[in-house]
């Protein structure tokens, strides 16, 4: 692996680091397995890059970006919970809804930010290298993000979040409306996928469509990466893991990339396979331990 | 100022499965009322409390607490006034957070969750001095997940936690029944000296009918979903289990003999 392939994993491994964070928050935190990041982080992406073309300051556009991932987040929870609708499957209406949603956005399937400013501009501005820009502000973004999540989880709001996955009668015998910690809880979660879809529009200078595929398998590979390699046993513990285990998996499948076996190399489009089987191992692998100790 | 009238409960309305639960409960609960409530398996007692607490959408009835009726209010908003201990121990108290902060969660009951420090450091004084009188040597813990507790440990706790902000009505289902006999009669004792320190007004469902002619103030039975008997202060006193028993299977043999009039 040369060293900018490395930056550029660790680029994309920071930026994805949020999206992370938000599938931690719903399938550990809440127990809601919810889809549908796979379409709030390309609406991110394409609001940010609407926003920077229309002349919003980059900045700015991230916090667009948020606030529509948001809004795509609470549907999905309001579907759950107002209307009754399986999680999964509401995750997967919100995900569909949102593919034709941000083509509207778009007006077509791809945009690039050519020429356009972006968040990086005032780190290029400064002096730092144009590689090392992207992974430098991104990890101060995360560690941000990271401080504020250690902080929300110990409020008040958190713990009854961390009760409402743990056990919901115990929660709304505490007079804890269970409906709104889930609508707003997976609206946080989304809002974070959807500045990862931003952070990457304006890392790599272009919006798609199609970019969100994979994402949700990709997120949960990056959780479960983290736990295993670095524990899980506090929520700081737990947060920081699968901020790592973003790093982890890209670096990982960054090296999957390089490899070459005589005439065999993976390409990209192996990814999703790739990540399907790390999930299918990770998941499988503790039970499998479990029994052969057991024996 | 608990006005309970002409509840009806069905579940599988409608379905072959049809059960009437609750066929037309009417109960006046008091001001500091201690009311134990006995009846054989599926005489509805449960299905009573929850509906009270709000799990359980009702077909027909009204529920008043304090002159409001609450009877459409959410389960989430009667928590306000009301507090309740499970048979399940797993269930009143929340395995992955630890017990400080369990009962932060139980010391906001009824009022915002917000964006307030979850434990703030004064309520840690508070928490101290509530777990030393359980004298389980939970003071020392706080900082210890719940899932590591014991079930009358967690018992005990998810008492504490159903008090720490007075309820207008506490609501116990055979909570003790899941417990070995020793740690259950802690559990009972400390239920005994709560609810007299802070005058609770409460319903305990129990299976032990000596146990519910000791405590309280008042007994009900129910039998079929309805209220067969109801008895306070000295009558009560004066009543043993034979008593009791004789009532109950005097229901039991109307009914046996109604069944046989239908067949004839
Ligand atoms: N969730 C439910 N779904 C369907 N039927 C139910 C449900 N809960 C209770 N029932 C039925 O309603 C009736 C009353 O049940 P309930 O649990 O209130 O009885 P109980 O008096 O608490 O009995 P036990 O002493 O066994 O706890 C029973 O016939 C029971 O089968
Ligand atoms: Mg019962």
């Amino acid at each position: 692996m040369t060293y900018y392939a490395f930056i550029g994993a660790l680029e994309q491994g920071l930026a994805y680091g949020f999206l992370v964070l938000g599938v931690y928050l719903t399938f550990r935190v809440l127990d809601f397995p919810d889809l549908t990041v796979d379409g709030s982080l390309p609406l991110g992406a394409a609001v940010s890059a609407v926003a920077i073309t229309a002349g919003v300051d980059p900045y700015l556009s991230l916090l667009l970006a948020l606030a529509a991932g948001f809004c795509a987040g609470m549907i999905t929870g309001i579907l759950n919970t107002k209307l009754g609708i399986l999680h999964l499957l509401a995750s997967i209406l919100t995900m569909i809804a949102l593919y034709s949603i941000n083509l509207r956005v778009m007006g077509r399937p791809n945009m690039t930010l050519l020429g356009k400013p972006t968040i990086l501009e005032p780190l290029i501005n400064a002096g730092v290298g144009m590689f090392n820009a992207a992974p430098l502000l991104f990890a101060l973004l995360s560690v941000f993000i990271l401080l504020f999540l250690l902080w929300l989880l110990h409020t008040a709001f958190g713990l009854a979040m961390q009760a409402t996955g743990a056990n919901v009668q115990m929660i709304t015998s505490q007079g804890v409306n269970t409906d709104r910690v889930i609508i707003l809880t997976v609206g946080l979660s989304n809002g974070l996928a959807a500045v990862s879809g931003a952070l990457l529009c304006q890392s790599q200078g272009a919006a798609d469509v199609n970019m969100g595929v994979g994402t949700i398998v990709a997120g949960l590979a990056s959780v479960i990466v983290g736990e295993t390699l670095f524990g899980c046993r506090t929520i700081g513990r737990a947060l920081l893991a699968a901020l790592l285990g973003s790093l982890v998996y890209r670096l990982a499948i960054a090296l999957a990339l390089s490899l070459k076996l005589g005439q065999f190399s993976f390409t990209p489009s192996d990814l999703n396979l790739l990540t399907a089987l790390l999930v299918v191992a990770a998941l499988t692998l503790p039970k499998l331990r479990q029994k052969v100790l057991r024996r | 100022m608990i006005e309970v009238n002409n509840l009806v409960k069905t579940f599988h309305r409608g379905s072959v499965n049809e059960v009437l639960a609750l066929a037309g409960i009417n109960l006046q609960v008091g001001r500091g009322d201690f009311i134990t409530v006995i009846g054989s398996n599926g005489a509805g007692k449960s299905t009573l409390l929850n509906c009270l607490a709000g799990s359980y959408a009702i077909d027909s009835g009204h529920i008043g607490i304090d002159e409001q009726d609450v009877t459409r209010w959410p389960e989430h908003r009667r928590a306000t006034l009301i507090s309740r201990v499970f048979q399940d121990p797993l269930l009143g108290t929340c395995a992955s957070l630890s017990i400080e902060q369990n009962l932060a969660l139980a010391n906001r009951r009824g009022r915002r969750h917000g964006l307030g420090k979850g434990v703030r450091r004064s309520d840690r004084e508070l928490f101290r001095n509530q777990l030393a009188q359980l004298g389980l040597g939970l003071e020392e813990r706080l900082k210890d997940q719940v899932g590591l507790l014991s079930g009358g440990q967690r018992q005990a706790l998810t008492l504490l936690m159903a008090t720490l902000i007075k309820p207008k009505i506490l609501l116990l289902d055979e909570h003790t029944a899941a417990l070995d006999p020793k740690t259950a009669l802690q559990v009972l004792e400390l239920t005994e000296k709560l609810i007299a320190e802070q005058q609770l007004t409460a319903l305990m469902v129990t299976h032990n009918m000596r146990q519910a002619l000791q405590l309280g103030n008042r007994l009900i039975m129910l039998h079929g979903g309805r209220v067969i008997l109801d008895v306070r202060e000295e009558e009560k006193a004066a009543m043993s289990v034979e008593d009791l028993l004789e009532q109950f299977y005097k229901v039991r043999g109307e009914e046996f003999v109604s069944d046989r009039m239908l067949l004839v």
